[in-house]
């Protein structure tokens, strides 16, 4: 008997679905090895890395929280990844995105109670124009832009610990590399009393409705997708493939801004110098589990959000490092770049016995 | 001509028993028996996709037989690689060819030669292997500057080099000119009767009964019959090969009053490929209700002409192209859409159509302006609607609109591109290689389409390599040679030789029409293109170029 992996005639369907469904049943069960690896009782590590924070509903407003701009950005992401504009440098975005909106709090001061409208419409002006740079760079002189997008993660990083360290540090704050706490007006609405979650909810959903509607009815995208997967196709119908990175880029880039307002103006109440924290990355997991389909990006969201919690958890109180959450990450990609082979290939049982046959050759 | 009837006697130099090689979708080739004798001209006959590719790789030790037996002069063998072909004795010419550009002759010879061959003395021995079989190709010289004709030339002397037995040739004439095709027929010639055996692989079934001494018939995979080409009509070969009579396409007389839809007058294009081709001086003119064919061996310009005509390579200049009337130059193709200009690429997959997307989202990439879009948004029912009507109108053979373009075959995607294009009623339609690749009952049904819409009034330009095609279609004819397109002839009064002759870049000087008093001051002898490009300009030595007429 040879095991053979053999071209499907067209690609199945049925595996694009099941293939992260595969990725994710593969994850776990991957993480019952490694906690027994690690010395702790598997099932009941188990228990509290998946299943603790799930327990009740302030648990769940707290998934909900963290699964937002993960969606946000992912969301935006998967615009560009549509066109085959590879932004990986949200995490910078965000974090340009959460200085911008940073500084229209901090001139607003206590004054205004709409003040964080301003700062979400700033926080997208942010993560765009940081994502700007890059489209420019390549529509201009064909700079690539996985290389831009994440070289200008480290710029944006060291313009954020500059302003929390010098001209934005609080002055009543024990010399804490942070900002003032902003005022009331400056937060984002809550949405459950006596929760952390807030506004940026609804508008992580309404985007996933918007990216829908934009990624699979309308002209706009329609074009884009073409320019981003046959250039000669889009050259010859007349689309413009400049155009479709910029779409791209700023979509990554303002979806990454408006997650950094969330987390500026919602949990945080303030800019640190760790803001980001990851989100970019995850999300960059998140889009692709996801299918690059809105509502895929919402579960795949979700199901990042209990890997982060689920390593507090586990710091918490199995006394695990929280960076395990970041190897059920790559373990979860890793699944799922596995799985999704068999989207084009099927595996297929062959008699050693044929001559002419060669296995894995062909 | 067909001295070398098969009655040699002695073993087959290849035989082949029931070979049969399964991909996943298809069975190429089902229970194929082949016997090849030495000094014979072996035609493999069949339409694209009859499994005659496939077979050739299974010989030439691309890939394995997933059953049956190959023997090679009597012994049983299983080919594992080109080398070893090779190393056996058979050679292969194909289609496309494979040179590096930037590569001398002998030194794109040296890289298929086992070792490290001393260059001097291999362009002795390819002097003396291109002298003795009158394939004229000067050895020192950058593959880039080659014709294609000479390129094949390449290929050929690569391939004797190494003394075959067995000569592969895989459709050898599509890049031919009619001129060329018969010094090609007669190297294959001597080489028979020096006794190397030749499998010929075409579907010209003129071609074949010309040459070949025998020939096996493929369809679907399967050998549907064995026969002597001279013994046979082209009725009866075509009936073997696609199991009905040849099609033919109805017309009606073109009356050539029509307004003019498309004129060119002075376009010339320098190019940015170092090997792209620079055009001088276009002058066309499409009428409403004719076809213009423009024919040529491939590489002499058309590649850009499409480009300038499309809008992919906007002019500088806007009154070069005159679309309905208006300066079209500068325009983009989707501007040059909404004036009533339709194109079919040559290239179906990646321009013509986006590999990964549905037949319904690839109808709309050029026929959104047929009532798709409401808006900025996607009318789903009527993308699918336009989608479904396309290919039941058309006969496209496909899983329906939700198919992926990439899993339709050359032909059915050829229909569907053609019919997306028709569907929007242009008023001028472009059309590259409307029949490349595509089986003869498709080709037939596509001409006859882009004839039933002469008929309604379109202006319609043809390019095409397939000679036959134009003179069927057309009702005049001009050629592109070395960047340069001659006048246009009418068909009905034009030969082959005639049009043969003009591919090589040599036609009359065109008399100064009525509308185009002033004379072209850069108009001394023209330069040859083609096959007489560039070399014949630089060494007028006239060694070689025996166009034997």
């Amino acid at each position: 008997m040879l095991l053979e992996l053999e071209a499907r005639p067209t690609a199945s369907r049925r595996m694009r679905v099941l293939s992260p469904l595969a990725a994710v049943a593969l994850t776990l069960l991957a993480s019952l090895l490694l906690f027994a690896a690690l010395g702790k009782e598997p099932l009941a590590a188990f228990r509290v890395f998946f299943l603790n924070p799930l327990r009740d509903v302030h648990a769940l407003t707290e998934l909900l929280l963290k699964a937002t701009p993960l969606m946000l950005i992912a969301t935006g992401l998967a615009v560009g990844y549509r066109a085959n504009v590879w932004n990986i440098g949200a995490e910078g975005q965000f974090i340009m995105g959460a200085v911008a909106a940073t500084g229209v709090a901090l001139a607003a001061g206590d004054g205004g109670a709409w003040t964080w409208v301003a700062m979400l419409l700033a926080g997208a002006c942010g993560g765009g124009a940081w994502a700007a740079v890059p489209a420019l760079l390549r529509t201009r002189w064909r700079a690539n832009e996985i290389l831009v997008t994440l070289m200008m993660v480290y710029i944006a990083q060291f313009v954020a610990s500059w302003l929390v360290h010098g001209p934005w540090k609080n002055p009543e704050g024990f010399n804490f590399p942070q900002t003032r706490l902003f005022a009331d007006g400056s937060l984002l609405p809550i949405l459950v009393e006596g929760t952390r979650l807030n506004a940026a909810l609804p508008l992580a959903l309404a985007t996933l409705l918007v990216a829908y509607v934009f990624l699979e009815r309308s002209f706009h995208g329609y074009q884009m997708q073409v320019a981003g997967e046959a250039g000669a196709a889009a050259r010859y119908a007349g689309y413009s493939a400049s155009r479709a990175v910029w779409i791209g880029m700023l979509a990554g880039g303002a979806m990454a801004g408006v997650a950094g307002v969330a987390e500026v103006a919602g949990p945080m109440g303030q800019l640190t110098e760790s803001i980001a924290s990851g989100y970019g990355f995850a999300a960059i997991i998140v889009a692709f589990v996801g299918r690059l389909h809105p509502l895929g990006i919402c579960l795949a969201s979700l199901l990042m959000a209990l890997l982060f919690l689920g390593g507090e958890q586990a710091q918490q109180f199995i006394n695990l490092p929280s960076s395990i959450s970041k190897v059920f990450q790559g373990m979860l990609l890793f699944f799922l770049l596995g799985a999704d082979l068999f989207i084009g290939y099927r595996l297929r049982f062959a008699r050693a016995a044929n001559p002419g046959r060669l296995s894995w050759k062909t | 001509m067909a001295t070398l009837h098969d009655s040699r006697p002695g073993a087959p130099r290849l035989a082949l028993r029931g070979i049969r090689k399964v991909y996943p979708a298809v069975v190429a080739n089902d229970g194929i028996d082949l016997a090849v004798m030495p000094g014979q001209i072996h035609a493999v006959l069949g339409e694209n996709g009859a499994g005659k590719s496939t077979l050739m790789k299974i010989i030439y030790g691309v890939t394995q037989p997933s059953e049956g037996e190959i023997a090679w002069e009597g012994r049983s063998v299983r080919v594992t690689s080109p080398a070893h072909a090779r190393g056996l004795g058979i050679g292969m010419v194909f289609q496309h060819f494979v040179l590096f550009d930037t590569l001398t002759v002998v030194e794109n010879v040296a890289l298929s030669l086992p070792g490290n061959p001393d260059l001097a003395d291999l362009a002795r021995r390819i002097r003396a292997v291109s002298e003795r079989y009158g394939l004229p190709v000067d050895p020192c010289r950058l593959a880039h500057g080659l014709s294609v004709g000479e390129r094949q030339r390449v290929e050929i002397i690569r391939c004797l080099l190494q003394n075959p037995k067995l000569l592969i040739m895989d459709e050898p004439t599509s890049v031919l000119t009619p001129q060329a095709v018969r010094t090609l027929f007669t190297t294959l010639r001597q080489l028979a009767a020096e006794g190397c055996s030749i499998l010929y692989i075409s579907h010209k079934l003129d071609e074949i009964r010309e040459l070949c001494h025998t020939a096996t018939v493929l369809r679907g995979g399967k050998v549907t019959g064995t026969c002597v080409p001279a013994d046979e009509s082209l009725a009866s070969m075509a009936r073997l090969m696609i199991g009905k009579e040849l099609p033919r396409c109805e017309r009606g007389a073109a009356d050539g009053t029509g307004e003019v839809r498309l004129a060119v007058r002075g376009l010339s294009q320098a190019t940015a490929d170092p090997f792209g081709v620079a055009l001088r001086d276009i002058r066309l003119e499409v009428r409403s209700g004719e076809i213009l064919g423009i024919a040529g061996v491939s590489g002499n310009g058309q590649q850009e002409l499409l480009y300038a005509l499309s809008g992919e390579a906007p002019l500088a200049d806007a009154a070069a192209i005159r679309l309905c009337g208006t300066a079209a130059g500068r325009l983009t193709p989707g501007r040059r859409r909404a004036l009533g200009l339709c194109f079919v690429p040559e290239e179906r997959l990646g321009r013509g159509a986006v590999p990964h997307m549905s037949l319904a989202r690839n109808g709309l990439l050029t026929a959104y302006g047929s009532g798709l879009l409401r808006f900025g948004m996607i009318r789903l029912r009527a993308m699918h609607e336009l989608a479904r009507h396309c290919i039941e109108r058309y006969d496209v053979k496909c899983g329906g609109p939700d198919a992926q373009a990439r899993s339709l075959s050359g032909g059915n995607l050829q229909k569907f591109i053609v019919g997306r294009e028709i569907l929007q009623c242009p008023r001028v339609l472009i059309v590259a290689q409307p029949t490349w690749g595509v089986d003869v009952g498709a080709a037939a049904f596509i001409r006859q389409a882009l004839l039933d819409l002469r008929a309604t009034g379109t202006a319609i330009l043809v390019i095409s390599e397939e000679l036959d095609e134009l003179f069927e279609i057309t009702d005049r004819i001009a050629v592109i040679a070395g960047g340069r397109l001659s006048p246009a002839t009418p068909t009905a009064q034009t030969s082959l030789e005639e049009v043969g002759m003009r591919m090589s870049g040599v036609w009359p000087e065109p008399r100064p029409a009525i509308d185009e008093p002033e004379p072209d001051p850069d108009d001394g002898p023209c330069p040859p293109a083609g096959e007489l490009e560039p070399w014949a300009r630089r060494h007028a030595t006239g060694k070689g170029h025996s166009h034997a007429a």
